[in-house]
């Protein structure tokens, strides 16, 4: 993974001394709130419901065993004891006393990380595909370039208040697992002619007007990348709605300038950069970043593991839990390892901080020390050898990290909503545990399949409630909490929004209505290899809303 | 109003002449780019230097023909947090070559100024940074990530031994 140099290293204490200042002249007085606020915010600092939550950036969502231990330390120090794993590959601490930031953002600098732009109206963390460099699947490793990104968008002078946040997902394999249709820029990698270059999508997003992004360029070349994502931005700073926040982002800018005069607006600033003006990497620096990704040296192997076989036979559990975490490897012998934060009864994507400690040591001890986190709330283990597959399990399962629920029903996307958030119209965590409870047996949620459950408190959409096979969206009638269902929605390749099913439901009632539509999915699919999602599209939304609506 | 220009507190010899107002016969004016654009002959004709202020939707390429008569582009910020005015200084100064002073106006704050420094202004009018304070600012960070209008070599060239 990268690793800073000096300059970087300088950059972020720097910053850490930045902050602490601006954190001085606040508690002074000197500065008011709202002129602390955009400040605090580019730092990730945010003010909810009950305290200050700190959000910190994992880069593409990658990070070493050091860091993870540094986050368990943060948690045990400053927090009560977990942090929580965003859908955008960062960290969120929610109880850090904001005098206390400066220390914890010097703490993290220690381990080569920072909160930089992990909010604010400026661009933020570049997430990507949490299988990178281990995938089967994918034409290269979209890491370094995530990397050139990152170095680029940070500190920009130009974008730092921007008429909304910014996010921009890469992605370089078929099967896209960065959501890259619903960011505000969304890159897909390819190779052309023999050379790399980047297809690009603006405009997607999530909230209360989501989009699928319109793609502006079929092909890009790397060499012109950040000049093309500069004529973006620039288009974006200048013609960006500023007079309504919930109209600011550039999914509304692309829609109401329409696509074309949109992609147009951009080739043309594109096409007026001066040669003075082109950001001209050099290949050094490109040839210097990409070094940093080389694959571990992996011992060969023989693509099957006795040991690994003898356990599945063995031990039952152990083999439902290979079927549901692990992913094909690129290399043979090895495997990609998910490690679920979604046990039962847990909020999604918490960790404590023994268990971020176990997975900082079992990265060390069978994964070439390197962890990912999922925009799905999970960890992973890019690289792990079969053989130590089952060594690795038995001490998962030990510290509660062997939950085998990867890309099931249980493994739900969930905003933490009415118990923790503000602006929530209702209770986004106890829904999905009840839902968790309505499907627990595990034999059930194998024959079940893919299935992702996402809930959203309110239309904000922290829950991505739009782009889950089931969405659910809480919402406020009259002082009632109610859900309404979403069906056929998909954050993938073929990225769609869901459609609404019909009227909420009460919070008692999502569970037997959920059991309905999986029984009516039963019945209806092709094989048991056709997903949920995959009959829903054939099939289309009547079967499934009669299901829903049976009881009613 | 402290005026702070090239890292140094000097007197402030400009005034802005609000669109209703009467032009007056002497001293260094800057106007509105509307004004500006119906008086141009007028302004120009004076023997007085002449600058204009861009609020945050005007289109600096309008000035573009006549970026060497003016000595003055004020940038307006009437909310800091509306970051148009970073794209009209960097487009003035990188696309069409401005070298006139650039002044930023408004809600100028202390920790926004680097930014704007790096955008291309060499002035700012702040109402409550002190110029100690500001140059602080300008010397927060001691590299960056990225080439701008200030010219300062990116880490990216650096690492390489190119400057
Ligand atoms: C608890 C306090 C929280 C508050 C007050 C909050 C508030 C918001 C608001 C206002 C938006 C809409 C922004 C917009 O459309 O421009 C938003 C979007 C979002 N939030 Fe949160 N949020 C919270 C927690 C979280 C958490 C814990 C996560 C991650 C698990 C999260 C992830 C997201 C994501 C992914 C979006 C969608 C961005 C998009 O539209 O592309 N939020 N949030
Ligand atoms: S979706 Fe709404 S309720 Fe949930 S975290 Fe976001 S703002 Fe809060």
């Amino acid at each position: 993974m990268y690793r800073y140099d000096e300059f970087d290293t300088r950059i972020v204490k720097e910053r850490v001394e930045q902050f602490r200042g601006q954190v001085a002249r606040r508690l002074s007085g000197e500065l008011k709130e709202d002129e602390f606020k955009p400040l605090r915010l580019q730092n990730g600092v945010y003010l909810q419901l009950h305290a200050y939550m700190l959000r910190i950036a994992i880069p593409y969502g990658q990070l070493n065993p050091r860091q993870m231990r540094a986050l368990a330390e943060i948690a045990r120090k400053y927090d009560r004891g977990y942090g929580h794993f965003t859908t955008r590959q960062n960290i969120q601490f929610n109880w850090v006393a904001l005098k206390d930031i400066p220390d914890v953002l010097a703490d993290l600098a220690d381990v080569e990380m920072h909160a930089i732009q992990t909010s604010g109206n400026c661009i933020r963390n570049v997430t990507s595909d949490h299988y990178a460099g281990a995938t089967k699947d994918e034409v290269m490793d979209p890491r370094p370039w995530c990397e050139i990104i990152r170095q680029w968008s940070t500190f920009h002078p130009e974008f730092a208040f921007l008429p909304r946040k910014f996010k921009i997902a890469v992605t370089a394999a078929e099967h896209d697992r960065a959501a890259i249709k619903v960011h505000d820029i969304g890159l897909n990698m390819r190779r052309k002619d023999g050379e790399v270059g980047f297809e690009v999508h603006v405009g997607g997003g999530q909230g209360r007007t989501p989009h699928i992004a319109a793609k502006v360029s079929d092909f890009v070349p790397e060499s012109e990348l950040l000049d093309y994502l500069e004529a973006i931005m620039r288009v974006y700073n200048r013609f960006g709605r500023r007079d309504n926040k919930y109209k600011a982002r550039i999914k509304i800018l692309v829609s109401e300038t329409g696509e074309e005069e949109f992609r147009k607006l951009v080739e043309d600033e594109f096409a007026a950069q001066r040669t003075a003006e082109k950001i001209a990497l050099p290949q050094e620096e490109i040839d210097r970043i990409h070094a940093y990704f080389e694959p571990p040296k992996l011992a060969a192997k023989p693509a099957n593991s006795e040991s690994f076989e003898k356990a599945k036979t063995a031990d039952a559990g152990f083999a439902r839990w290979t079927r549901a975490n692990l992913h094909p490897h690129k290399v043979d012998g090895y495997t990609t390892v998910t490690v679920s934060l979604k046990p039962m009864g847990v909020a999604a994507g918490d960790a404590t901080d023994d268990q971020m400690d176990v997975m900082a040591d079992l990265a060390e001890s069978y994964g070439h020390d390197d962890i990912r986190v999922s925009h799905a709330q999970n960890v992973v283990l890019p690289h792990v050898a079969l053989d130590d597959v089952y060594e690795l399990y038995r001490k998962l399962d030990a510290a509660g990290l062997a939950t085998p629920n990867e890309g099931l029903i249980s493994d739900m996307i969930v905003c933490p909503g009415l118990d923790y958030c503000n602006l929530a119209n209702a209770r986004s965590i106890p829904v999905g545990m009840a839902i968790q409870e309505a499907f627990s047996d595990p034999d059930d949620q194998a024959d079940i399949g893919k299935f992702h459950i996402n809930i959203s408190g309110c239309i904000n959409a922290c829950g991505h409630h739009h782009v889950g096979h089931v969405g659910i969206l809480g919402v406020d009638r009259k002082g009632e909490e109610y859900y309404q269902i979403t069906l056929g929605g998909r954050a993938d390749e073929k990225a769609a929004i869901g459609q609404m099913a019909g009227p909420g439901l009460k919070a008692d009632d999502v569970p037997v209505a959920l059991k309905r539509l999986v029984d009516r999915y039963r019945e209806l699919r092709s094989s048991k290899d056709e997903t949920f999602i995959e009959t829903f599209e054939r099939e289309g939304m009547e079967p499934f809303k009669d299901a829903i609506y049976a009881g009613a | 109003m402290p005026l702070i220009k090239d890292r140094r507190e000097v007197d402030d010899i400009w005034a802005y002449v609000p669109d209703e107002a009467d032009l007056s016969p002497g001293g260094c004016i800057t106007v509105s780019l509307a004004r500006f654009r119906s008086e141009t002959e007028l302004l120009l004709a004076r023997n007085t230097e002449i600058g204009v202020r861009l609020e945050p939707a005007d289109d600096p390429h309008e000035l573009e023909e006549f970026l060497d008569r003016l000595t003055l582009i004020e940038i307006d910020f009437p909310k800091y947090t509306d970051g148009r005015g970073y794209s009209q200084a960097q487009l003035l100064r990188r696309r069409m070559g401005y070298e006139g002073e650039l002044r930023a106006v408004g809600h100028v704050l202390r920790d926004q100024i680097l930014y704007m420094n790096r955008s291309g202004f060499d002035a700012f009018e702040t109402e409550r940074a002190e110029l100690p304070s500001v140059l602080d600012a300008l010397e927060e960070f001691s590299a960056v990530y990225q080439p701008a209008a200030d010219e300062r070599v990116p880490v990216f060239r650096r690492r390489h031994g190119k400057d």
